[in-house]
């Protein structure tokens, strides 16, 4: 019989963190995700699967432990939330150049700045562009509730070490504090440091033993060895976007006009759709689930049967660009959102929708 | 008898480490760097440890230390070499982890790393490397230059009211409980390369016994950017870096 | 006892940095007039009959280039 608990979004990330056999979990304390490591530190993982927890001294300090745990072939994960994400973003981007597998968990908070402790959907550009410098990707992934940010740590997982390359679940403070009940998946085994060798052996720096020594860095002075780098980095994030894409759809097989929302906001936007409905608009909602890799031919091949779109996000309007690029002038496109903490209703969200297609 | 009946395996009595590689350092002639990667080899030589050695470079000149000693490394950010190894000691607790930092990066960038690595302990073993300056970036100011001492950032000398103090981080990592061994060493004759070798030994020796964090700070000398010959500026050491920087043991528990 | 000893130099590796002959105790060393590929004077022994094997210059060697050889006579 299925294991289920009521828990909140955070402390379900905790439990599948152990239950997934992660090797170790490096994280600096900030609202609205500090139950992560308090969840840790009480179930004590290291004495039974022998998973390190570990708080560190700053966000800094977190991803470069990451960094380091990584480099070694090891689960890694940390978590934080956004005025910390930006932090860490000097570290996924080495990360990235290193080609280093480890997953992020970004429960945002309203920004700029210190900002607020509320829900925002502001980080999306930072999470799917890059953040840090330099040209590259992380897989981004954005659950709409309890159970998906506790399945959503072995997806991050299993997707980091296929691509080798940093992970995030993209979050926000909503879905990491409210409780919903969540299914606990099997226990998986931790790889011993014999198995991940064999394993990872060609890469990672588990002592040079019978092979050559393994180095790590994301350093290459000349400029031809760098473009190499960067072409390979490249032609990775290309096979990602052909072969990873993650989405829901919510009554789209007949829509004219489509909501795309995720996260938080797309469990508003379900019941929006519903009182369209009721109303006799043919709405449906696109959910993307993967940010990077983005749905952009999912929402191409809906374009013949659409008269409009609009993005709702909680932000100035961000991911609204991408299905600008995606759409290509092809439908309107429109925006709605609200920021800095601020969530809307599925009243809110119709009544900006009637409003700007005239309905 | 003859040099030439001399040279033979049997008479050999010093040749490089069989851990060092063949590459030729791109270090400048004379630079310490060079000397302490030699030593550290000998001792993951003695200790028959190449395959449960791994290593962190910095950024900076020892950016390319893994070209040279031929086990595992990672090439931390700059200063964040001790998160890096905090890490991996702690996820294999049964290697040898040691940072390589200068003093730009272990004192100045990444002075909350090496802070907080000490004071809880890690079980791993810091080389620290003060030159007083910047190497690869080109001879500005680090939080170790003198008073007085012109770098490309202070051309008419280090001032206290303009650039602040030399920061004494050596002393600073002493006081932690964390560290169990925190020594200061040179390495420009025989007898202080011998006696940072044995310092070096010992810490490593030093992280099985799970005693805390090993700190061994070597004062060193920068020639190209201190702008002097390679024995000159051994000397200038000796007389203007001991001084301020005076060599021996902290701490030994 | 007494003892004799010999160097062998990398001349292609020496970069002439002159730590060695400052730490020879016998005067054994010096910095041949020639340069080698990279345009480095190289370490040589300008005086064999000098070494007694002590090792101190390739201790001090920054790049590890000499070896040391050491006979009992």
């Amino acid at each position: 019989m299925a294991e289920k608990l009521l828990k909140k979004g955070n402390e379900a990330i905790a439990l599948a963190a152990i239950r997934y056999g992660v090797d170790g979990y490096f994280g600096y304390p900030i609202t609205p995700q500090s139950e992560v490591m308090e969840t840790l530190m009480e179930e004590m993982p290291w004495e039974t699967t022998g998973m390190v927890v570990l708080q560190a001294e700053s966000e800094t300090s977190s991803i470069n432990m990451l960094y380091g745990g990584a480099c070694c072939g090891k689960k890694v994960m940390t978590s934080s939330s956004s005025p910390g994400i930006s932090l860490m973003c000097e570290g996924i981007s080495y990360m990235a150049g290193s080609e280093l597998p480890c997953l992020v968990v970004n429960v945002t908070r309203g920004g700029p700045g210190l900002g607020t402790i509320q829900p925002s959907q502001g980080d999306y550009f930072q999470a799917v562009k890059g953040g840090g410098h330099g040209d590259y990707k992380t897989i981004v992934l954005a659950p709409a509730s309890v159970q998906e940010m506790y399945d959503f740590v072995g997806t991050g997982f299993d997707l980091a070490f296929k691509y080798r390359m940093p992970a995030m679940i993209l979050s926000d403070g909503a879905i990491g504090q409210m409780m919903e009940k969540v299914e606990l998946r099997p226990q998986v085994q931790r790889l011993t440091d014999k198995e991940i060798a064999k394993k990872y052996g060609d890469w990672a720096t588990t002592g040079k033993s019978g092979r050559k020594a393994n180095f790590i860095s994301s350093l290459a002075l000349e400029a031809r060895d760098m473009e190499q780098i960067n072409l390979r980095l490249q032609s990775k994030y290309r096979i990602i976007e052909e072969t990873e894409v993650l989405f829901e759809k919510h009554l789209c097989d007949d829509a004219e006009y489509l909501l795309v929302a995720f996260g938080s906001s797309a469990r508003i936007c379900e019941s929006t759709v519903e009182m369209a409905r009721s109303k006799g608009i043919r709405m449906g909602l696109l959910r993307p689930i993967t940010l990077f890799p983005f749905p952009t031919r999912i929402i191409q091949a809906m374009l013949p049967q659409l008269k409009g779109i609009m993005s709702v996000e909680l932000s100035a309007g961000q991911m609204v660009e991408d299905i600008r690029l995606a759409v290509n002038g092809a439908v309107p496109v429109e925006f709605f959102g609200k920021m800095g903490g601020i969530v809307f209703s599925p009243e809110e969200v119709l009544n900006a929708f009637t409003a700007k297609f005239n309905l | 008898m003859d040099t030439h009946d001399i040279i033979k395996p049997e008479n050999l009595v010093y040749g490089k480490s069989k851990v060092l590689t063949d590459t030729v350092m791109h270090y400048c002639p004379g630079c310490t760097h060079g000397v302490v990667h030699k030593i550290i080899a000998e001792v993951i030589e003695e200790m028959d440890i190449q395959d449960r050695t791994i290593g962190v470079c910095p950024v900076g000149c020892a950016v390319f230390a893994y070209k040279y000693i031929d086990i595992d490394w990672q090439q931390a950010a700059h200063g964040r070499a001790p998160a890096l190894a905090t890490a991996t000691k702690r996820l294999y607790p049964d290697k040898y982890v040691f940072t390589y930092q200068g003093d730009g990066d272990l004192a100045s960038i990444g002075t909350a790393e090496i802070i907080h690595a000490c004071n809880r302990g890690e079980n791993i073993v810091v080389i620290f490397i003060n030159n007083a300056i910047y190497g690869m970036t080109g001879g500005q100011m680090a939080p170790t230059t003198l008073l007085g001492m012109k770098t490309a950032t202070t051309p008419y000398g280090r001032k206290a009211e303009l650039n602040g103090y030399p920061l004494k981080i050596t002393e600073l990592v002493a006081q932690l409980e964390g560290t169990c061994y925190v020594t200061r060493q040179s390495a420009q004759n025989p007898a202080s390369v011998r006696k940072a070798k044995k310092a070096i030994r010992k810490a490593f020796e030093n992280t099985t016994q799970r005693k805390g964090t090993s700190f061994i700070e070597i004062v060193a000398a920068c020639n190209s950017n201190w702008k002097m010959a390679p024995v000159k500026a051994n000397k200038w050491m000796e007389e203007n870096m001991f001084p301020f920087y005076p060599l021996g043991d902290l701490k030994d528990r | 006892m007494a003892f004799k000893g010999a160097v062998v130099v990398d001349t292609e590796k020496c970069k002439g940095c002159g730590v060695c002959i400052a730490n020879c105790p016998t005067d054994t060393l010096a910095l041949a007039n020639k340069v080698n590929s990279k345009g480095y004077p190289y370490a040589m022994m300008a005086n064999p009959d000098n070494c007694i094997g002590c090792a101190n210059c390739a201790i001090v060697c920054p790049d590890s280039v000499i070896t040391v050889y050491k006979v009992k006579i």
